[in-house]
């Protein structure tokens, strides 16, 4: 279970990008976080594991408290939350199955990551893992070869082969085409209750958003301003999450809470 | 003011903007001719340059081989010079480029320590290097491979620095998300991504490392440099041909050989 407790982000003297934020995931729920560009989505998701250092506020992982972690405890929780980016932030010139067993690096030695003598449960899990999304045959290739789909599910392995307790998915599909799009949203809900694992998802798509997940939460400005099952986003909090200007914050908020 | 008086007069410049270009003129004749009185040129000598020219080259035909077995040795210790000069100053230059990268340098000493470095192995010709390594070391080939890899290391440290601080910063998020130690993300994220680049600036160092270690000798730090200096003090002209008729030789080789490995590495 995640639960984050007024957290709160801000870049110098600038207004916070995140607004005393609580939020509450658990089971294997899949939950989609939608908000125009700015409302904090990514930050949001990047305060979680920490590659964006959060101001205050708490964030535990099943009994963990991330924020006050020191860099070598911090290095070791990482491993458990698994992230998969928007421009698949792979490692072009080296093959699928490097790119694959970097989830791994946590956890092996340094001279087994230099010399590529993966443990065999690695592997194992490593070709399973491709035989799951469909990308076996492609495990000596190098990913610049593969097309952007491929690339994406090189990515969601390489976040599963952490073995994660979480999963955070920064607009994954955002440089797919659409019907790529849908197939690695399908992926990731399937893989959710296959493996009994929570994800997060910052998405732009909010019919995909709809369809796909088992919760939304609107943000808008740094604040959640909707949290609730996904019929029940209508066309007044839709207006409210996307439209007006940071003046019209507190009705907004009002309409939708 | 317009340069239009009539419809049958132009000029592309204004009286004002015509004497400012003359006064220019002027001035840099002026300059030239100053310096040129101030170096103490013996114009005799220049007169007499054609001459002297054709007088040397005729005396370096034909070029004589006799001495080829001991010249061919040197250009061979002259190669493992500059070879063996640039491998340890490749292995040298890593962590120098690390620490003088903006994007990996631990901290603000390390990247003023790492620049320092660069910028004093750079600043100081492979001579004058050679020079003061020879004055360490006594004559030899240690001087000349020491003097070599000094002037490398300020060389391939900048390139590779540079080349580290244009890597895509994406990958190293992702492996750092992981949970990756620093090192393992250098491993995965850094050296896949600057592999290319610094092949190709180890390869492009040796070639010029091949053409400086020719020199090395007229200082007395070993190589081709020593026989073509003795030659020459000793008048020995078609020696001295024979010598450089290998030095290109060389040269060119090295250029195949280089031009060779980088379209096969990249």
């Amino acid at each position: 279970m995640l639960e984050i407790t007024h957290l709160i982000k801000s870049y110098g003297d600038a207004a916070p990008v995140l607004k005393d934020l609580h939020l509450k995931v658990e089971g294997e729920q899949v939950v989609s976080v939608i908000g125009s560009s700015g409302a904090g989505k990514s930050t949001l998701l990047r305060c979680i594991n920490r590659l964006v250092e959060p101001t205050s506020g708490s964030i535990v992982l099943n009994g963990t408290e991330f924020t006050t972690l020191g860099k070598r405890e911090l290095r070791t929780a990482r491993r458990r939350i698994g992230m998969v980016f928007q421009s698949f932030n792979l490692v072009d010139r080296l093959t699928v199955m490097e790119n694959v067993q970097s989830g791994r690096l946590g956890y092996i030695s340094t001279w087994a990551a230099l010399t590529r003598n993966y443990p065999k449960d690695d592997i194992r899990r490593a070709f399973e893992l491709m035989e799951r999304v469909g990308i076996a045959q492609y495990a000596n290739k190098r990913t610049d070869e593969l097309s952007g789909g491929e690339r994406q599910r090189v990515g969601v392995v390489r976040a599963l082969m952490q073995r994660p307790e979480i999963l955070l998915a920064d607009e994954p599909t955002a440089s797919l085409d659409p019907k790529t799009s849908e197939q690695i949203m399908g992926l990731l809900r399937d893989l959710a209750s296959e493996l009994n694992l929570p994800v997060i998802i910052n998405i732009h798509n909010v019919g995909e958003a709809k369809e796909y997940s088992d919760r939304i939460v609107g943000m808008r400005y740094g604040k959640i301003i909707f949290d609730d099952l996904p019929a029940a986003l209508g066309t007044e909090e839709m207006d409210a999450i996307y439209s007006g200007t940071p003046a019209d914050e507190r009705p907004s908020m009002g309409a939708a809470a | 003011m317009t340069n239009q008086t009539t419809l049958d007069s132009w000029a592309r410049y204004t009286p004002q903007q015509r004497f400012q270009r003359y006064a220019a003129f002027a001035l840099a004749a002026l300059t030239i001719s100053w310096s040129l009185s101030s170096i103490d040129v013996i114009w005799a000598w220049v007169w007499d340059a054609p001459e002297q020219m054709l007088d040397l080259f005729s005396r370096m035909i034909p070029p004589d081989p006799r001495n080829l077995p001991s010249i061919l040795e040197a250009i061979w210790q002259t190669i493992n010079i500059a070879t063996l000069a640039t491998a340890i100053a490749v292995v040298v230059s890593l962590p120098v480029a690390y620490i003088a990268a903006q994007n990996t340098t631990p901290n603000r000493l390390a990247l003023w320590l790492g620049r320092f470095i660069l910028v004093s192995s750079r600043s100081v010709n492979t001579i004058i290097w050679a020079l003061l390594f020879v004055a360490i070391f006594g004559p030899g080939i240690i001087a000349g491979i020491v003097a070599i890899m000094f002037r490398s290391i300020g060389f391939l440290g900048k390139l590779l620095g540079e080349a580290i601080e244009e890597i895509d910063p994406k990958p190293i998020e992702a492996l750092e998300a992981c949970g990756a130690s620093r090192f393992k993300v250098v491993l995965y994220g850094i050296v896949p991504q600057v592999a290319p680049a610094f092949f190709a600036i180890a390869i492009l160092r040796w070639d010029i490392n091949l053409q400086e270690s020719t020199v090395l000798g007229l200082v007395g730090a070993g190589g081709i440099g020593v026989i073509l200096q003795g030659a020459i003090d000793t008048f020995n002209w078609p020696e001295v041909a024979m010598v450089l008729l290998t030095i290109l030789a060389l040269v060119v080789l090295g250029e195949m050989i280089s031009s060779k490995l980088r379209s096969k590495i990249l």
